[in-house]
């Protein structure tokens, strides 16, 4: 089956190459690699990932500009006609500004940059995106961010809890994200935003990527659910 | 026209620059500092006649998260620029 997923690259994007690299190895499939200033997206993408770096050098917040980008507003018209949306890192600060995805990702509350891999507990195991892992599991994948602290107001956190939109969690503490949370889905569970990097962690360690295997997951769920539709 | 506007972290939200640079205060030995927040200041010049609503709208949209800040438009009309 041939699966078309796209990855959008703003200046400053710097997991890009590391994002279609890991698509290309899960998927057996090269990604579109797409510029933030297109108006339009390539036709009938399958999935569209959106990575990590300092979009637009983090100016003004992180995400900020890029979430005006001109290809912005295709990528939101696609999600809103359920083209899976992965938003890493400063994809997942693109996805909340916006407004893809509730919240906002605010500065860690240690100040620091917190660079390592981090336990998280996957939440959800029936999501579009998550549902080859195994319930109550721990899996171990890196982060690297400066602005990863999630925030959202009460009412919004617990309707996240109560509807399963909590997909990751954080199992030790990382940035001081309200409950913990590294990652979270849309309401129609299409679009998942998380700090972790699972592109950085789709080899076994003895390979030349570091990051273990964990994050590859994410992108067979995806792949998984597609072809059995 | 020259536009100020102020944005802030909303009344709740916690601030960790806010909070270093009173630890640092205080390690200066100013100990008289309750709190500290940080926000942001933006100055620009638009077009005299610029609507309160065009304005808010940048701010909504753009200059302002709203799910984690405030802000405040300051119009200096007619203000000389000081160096």
């Amino acid at each position: 089956m041939a699966f078309k997923a796209g990855v959008i690259t703003f200046p400053g994007s710097n997991c890009d190459r590391d994002m279609a690299v890991a698509l290309e190895a899960v998927t057996g499939e090269a990604a579109v690699r797409i510029w933030h200033g297109d108006a339009d997206l390539p036709d009938s993408l399958d999935f569209i990932a959106l990575p990590g770096g300092f979009s637009y050098g983090d100016y003004l917040r992180s995400g900020a500009m890029a979430a005006k980008s001109p290809i912005m507003r295709a990528v939101v018209a696609a999600a809103e006609r359920g083209v899976p949306v992965l938003g890493v890192c400063n994809g997942f600060q693109v996805l909340t500004e916006s407004g893809l995805l509730p919240g906002a990702l605010m500065r860690n509350a240690g100040q620091t940059f917190v660079c390592r891999t981090v336990p998280l507990k996957v939440e959800n195991t029936s999501s579009l995106f998550t549902q080859a892992y195994s319930e109550g599991e721990t899996v171990r994948i890196p982060v690297a961010h400066h602005d990863g602290n999630y925030f959202a107001d009460e009412a919004t956190l617990d309707s996240l809890e109560g509807d399963g939109r909590v997909a990751f969690r954080y199992e030790e503490a990382v940035n001081g994200s309200r409950r913990d949370i590294a990652g979270i889905l849309s309401e129609n569970g299409r679009v998942l935003g998380m700090m972790p990097h699972p592109e950085r962690a789709i080899a076994p360690a003895s390979h030349h990527a570091m990051g273990g295997e964990d994050g590859r997951r994410v992108f067979e769920s995806v792949i998984k659910a597609l072809v059995s539709a | 026209m020259k536009v100020r506007i102020l944005v802030r972290l909303k009344p709740g939200v916690l601030d960790p620059q806010g909070r270093a640079v009173h630890h640092s205060l205080e390690g200066m030995g100013f100990d008289g500092v309750d709190d500290v927040r940080i926000g942001r200041m933006i100055e620009m010049d638009v077009v005299d006649g610029t609507s309160d609503e065009t304005l808010n709208t940048m701010c909504e949209k753009l200059l302002a998260n709203m799910v984690i800040e405030d802000f405040a438009i300051e119009k200096l009309e007619g203000e000389k620029e000081t160096a």
